[in-house]
This record gives C-alpha cells, sequence and structure tokens, in this order.
C-alpha cells in the first residue's frame, strides 16, 4: 500500500518543480516509499492526444503503465490530467481485450507489454482513503489561518463510472483534507466549474479557457479567499499563470496565490514558501508569508 | 456549407449531407450517439457553451444529420475542455465526452488540426513531452534538491527513441501534421 512508483508527467517536475519537492519531502513522513519511472513520457494528455487520436493515446499510456509494471508497484500521480490518461487507459486495457490486443502489438515493437497487474492513484485519493484525515491532523506543525478556495478540477471526479468518490457534483474530500489543515474553505459559484484549460483549450483556443478562468476567478475573489488550493498542475497553472495572461489581455487583476495541495500540507508540515517551489509561481505567494 | 436564408436561418442542402458519417462514428465506439432526443442538457451544462458558439446538442443533430464538413471544420468542436459534465448528466446515458473525442479523431484523420495544435504536438513528439523542460526549470529544480533533469525521456535517450518509434509505427507525427483540408 505505501509503495508507489511515481509518474511525474510534464507540468510538475518542468513548470512546478516545488509540488515534486514537497512530494518528495512528505513521503518519508507518511510512510510513503517512492520508486522512480524511468523513462516514462507524458502520461499522455487526455485533452491534447486522446483527442486528436485514441490509438496513440491509449498505446503511450500503456508503455507508462508498463515502466510501473516492470517495478511491480501501484502508480502516484500528483496531476488529475495524468490520472484521467493512466487510470482511465488502465480500466479500458484491462477489461477489453481487442484494445489490449491492438496496443500490445504495437507495444511489442519496443519489448514491451501491457499485463494489467497494477492499479493508479491519485495522492490525493492516497492521502484521504489510505493516510487519513487524522494521520495528516498529526504530522501539521503549523495550522494556518487562510481562506481558501478549492477547486478540485475534473478529472480526479469524472467520469464518475470510472471513480470511487460518493459523488461528483457535491464532493468533500479535497475540502475536509485542506479544513484539517485548519484552514477555512469557502464555498463560491460555480465550485465545481471547470478551470478552461482542459481538452487542449489552453494550448488551442486559449482566449476560451481563459475567460472561464476569469469567471472562476471573479467568484473566488469575491469571497475574500486568500488563496487557491488545487490537486492538479494544469488547473494550478491556468489560475497562476492564466492570472498573469487576463491581467495582459483582458485587463483585470486577481492577486490571488495559487497552491497545489501538496505545497499546503509541506508548508503545514515545516516546509518554507521557497522549499515548496515559491520562485516558479506568478502570482507571488509573499501575502501567504504573513498569515503562516 | 449550408447557406442563409432571408430570414437568418440556414438551408441544409441535401447534397450537403453525408449519411455516412454517423457510420463513422457508431464504427469508432460512438454507437449511443443514435439515443439522442436533443433535450439539451449537455448544452445547459456545458461551461464552454456558456461563452462560445459551441452548442454538444448542435453538434449532435448535425452529426445525425451528416453534416460532416459543417462539424469538422467548425473551429467551435476544439473548445470543449473535457470537464465531462455533459457526459455526467445526459439523461440518455450518452458519453458525450467521448462522442465529441470521437468527432476530433475523425477531423483529425480528414487533416483537420488547429496551427496551435500541432506546435504543443511537436513539442510531445520531439521530447516525450507536452510541456517539456527549459533552462529556467532545470536551475530551479537543482536549487530544490531534485534532478536537474527529470528521470523521464527528457533523461534516457533511449526511452525517447522508444517514445518517438511508438509514435511512428501508430503513424501519430503524420496525423500530428495535418493536412491538405486544415483550416
Amino acid at each position: 500500500m505505501s509503495d508507489y512508483a511515481l509518474f511525474l508527467g510534464c507540468v510538475i517536475p518542468n513548470r512546478y518543480p516545488g509540488i515534486e519537492a514537497a512530494m518528495r519531502k512528505i513521503a518519508p513522513i507518511l510512510g510513503i516509499t517512492l520508486y522512480e519511472m524511468d523513462g516514462a513520457s507524458c502520461c499522455p494528455a487526455p485533452g491534447v492526444t486522446r483527442s486528436f487520436d485514441s490509438q496513440t493515446w491509449l498505446t503511450l499510456a500503456a508503455r507508462n503503465i508498463c515502466i510501473a509494471e516492470a517495478i511491480g508497484k501501484n502508480v502516484l500521480t500528483m496531476c488529475n490530467g495524468c490520472y484521467a490518461s493512466l487510470k482511465d487507459a488502465n480500466i479500458i486495457l484491462k477489461n477489453d481485450s481487442a484494445k489490449r490486443e491492438a496496443v500490445n502489438k504495437v507495444l511489442s515493437e519496443v519489448g514491451r507489454s501491457f499485463r494489467g497487474s497494477i492499479d493508479v492513484k491519485h495522492i490525493v485519493e492516497v492521502l484521504y482513503n489510505e493516510v487519513g484525515l487524522e494521520k495528516i491532523k498529526s504530522i501539521a506543525k503549523r495550522r494556518l489561518n487562510l481562506k481558501a478556495a478549492v477547486h478540485y478540477g475534473c478529472h480526479i471526479l469524472k467520469p464518475s463510472e470510472l471513480r470511487e468518490w460518493k459523488s461528483h457534483e457535491r464532493p468533500t474530500f479535497l475540502d475536509e483534507l485542506v479544513t484539517a489543515l485548519g484552514l477555512e474553505s469557502v464555498d463560491y459559484q460555480d465550485k465545481m466549474m471547470c478551470c478552461g484549460a482542459g481538452g487542449g483549450v489552453r494550448s488551442g483556443v486559449p482566449e476560451v479557457g481563459l475567460d472561464m478562468t476569469r469567471e472562476k476567478l471573479r467568484n473566488i475573489t469575491r469571497t475574500g479567499a486568500d488563496v487557491i488550493v488545487n490537486c492538479c498542475p494544469l488547473c494550478h497553472l491556468q489560475f497562476d499563470r492564466g492570472q498573469v495572461e487576463i491581467e495582459q489581455n483582458l485587463g483585470e487583476n486577481f492577486g490571488v496565490p495559487v497552491l497545489h495541495y501538496l505545497q499546503l500540507l509541506g508548508i503545514c508540515t515545516g516546509l518554507t514558501l521557497d522549499e515548496v517551489g515559491a520562485k516558479a509561481h506568478n502570482v507571488s505567494l509573499e501575502t501567504l508569508a504573513s498569515k503562516i | 456549407m449550408p447557406t442563409s436564408n432571408l430570414l437568418g436561418g440556414s438551408v441544409i442542402r441535401s447534397e450537403d449531407l453525408q449519411a455516412q458519417f454517423v457510420e463513422e462514428i457508431v464504427k469508432a465506439g460512438g454507437e449511443k450517439i443514435r439515443l439522442c432526443f436533443q433535450c439539451g442538457t449537455c448544452t445547459g451544462s456545458c461551461p464552454s457553451g456558456r461563452r462560445t458558439a459551441f452548442k454538444t446538442r448542435q453538434l449532435i443533430a448535425k452529426s445525425l444529420l451528416g453534416l460532416r464538413d459543417e462539424v469538422l471544420h467548425d473551429t467551435n468542436l476544439w473548445t470543449c475542455t473535457s470537464c465531462y459534465t455533459c457526459t455526467e448528466r445526459c439523461p440518455r446515458g450518452i458519453d458525450v465526452t467521448n462522442l465529441i473525442f470521437i468527432i476530433r479523431n475523425i477531423a483529425v484523420k480528414s487533416g483537420i488540426i488547429l496551427d496551435r495544435h500541432k506546435v504543443a504536438l511537436g513539442y510531445l513528439i520531439k521530447t516525450g513531452h507536452l510541456v517539456p523542460i527549459t533552462d529556467n526549470y532545470t536551475k530551479l529544480r537543482k536549487e530544490l534538491g531534485l534532478e536537474e533533469v527529470p528521470s523521464t525521456t527528457h533523461k534516457h535517450s533511449e526511452a525517447l527513441k522508444e517514445f518517438q518509434q511508438l509514435v511512428s509505427k501508430l503513424e501519430f507525427d503524420k496525423l500530428a501534421a495535418g493536412g491538405e483540408d486544415r483550416k
């Protein structure tokens, strides 16, 4: 249970490495041993590959799963997009023999074969279901007196047919993980709405995505939230860099800092803002410093 | 393409209909498209539809009619963020998001792909990452006590070769380059 093959993906290691640093520093405190998935690639992203060619998406996702199968550990992701690709592909390949055979035929070219021997987990799933709220409370040295606007992102919840949460319209697990650290989770209009980045919208039609992000930011800032807490680096990027892009293109400034849950947990266990990668953030985390 | 009539509506001409389009969609796994009874729950739930001309119900109606060219060339097809709200709420149990993926797959096979997406896919094929590392971030990784270059296709050239071998076997590189037909 507590050994995982860590899947890095793209946005965390290459844009917000502080999330990865927090993960690696928190893991031993939680009794989690992480194994490296050497040679893994992009998951590949559901929007920008599954949308274009589902066969390529499935095959490249299978290759990543094969790397974890060779290690013999379940995959751990820190990203909703990687979770959507690897978990959905894993389920499809385990259950659909025709698709599995087609994928394995291509994978045989590089000497690999999908066996269906492991599962795929999201870090928030592991923290909530396996580590538990009591343990999270016990490892937090600091309780942060902050109002948090929690953003789940879509793919940790949906398609609900392939997820195990009680509700995808009114989930509470991420709010519970946030309040366990002493923060207040504020309710806001259209809380469950998408951030605007997924489906290849950020890369293909960014103006549509940013308009969506702006609507969420307006709803969030109306509550007086100090911070946006998410569990997906693409949502994280969309909210953090998106605020700069919205200011440049739409002339509206919000200035709300954005934290991935792993960064928040890292700060609560005693890491500094720099140690969770504050330098990579477009919206400064400095406003949080006085409240820690 | 339909032309506008005097009342501003559009005239659908029989020569614009390609009835086999729905067969293409069904063959790719979208058989439930035939269950749609046009209630509009998908459109009403869509965060992109709130701010663009993307209307999911209309996309399905046009697909069922066989307006293949119009559906595939509509840039709004690319405004779906795959949030799955339509899929979750469809009273007919249609996986609408997957239907949109299927239609996008057909568009790409027909050579229709946005230039911006071609750029993103270029990074993926070249590096194994849609969002590749840059020098600023290797520096920051080092400061954070991480491996400067993550242990992915970025660090392992033989893994990148293997990844690219699969991409080329699947002819994804050709698809990602788009075709003559693109807008």
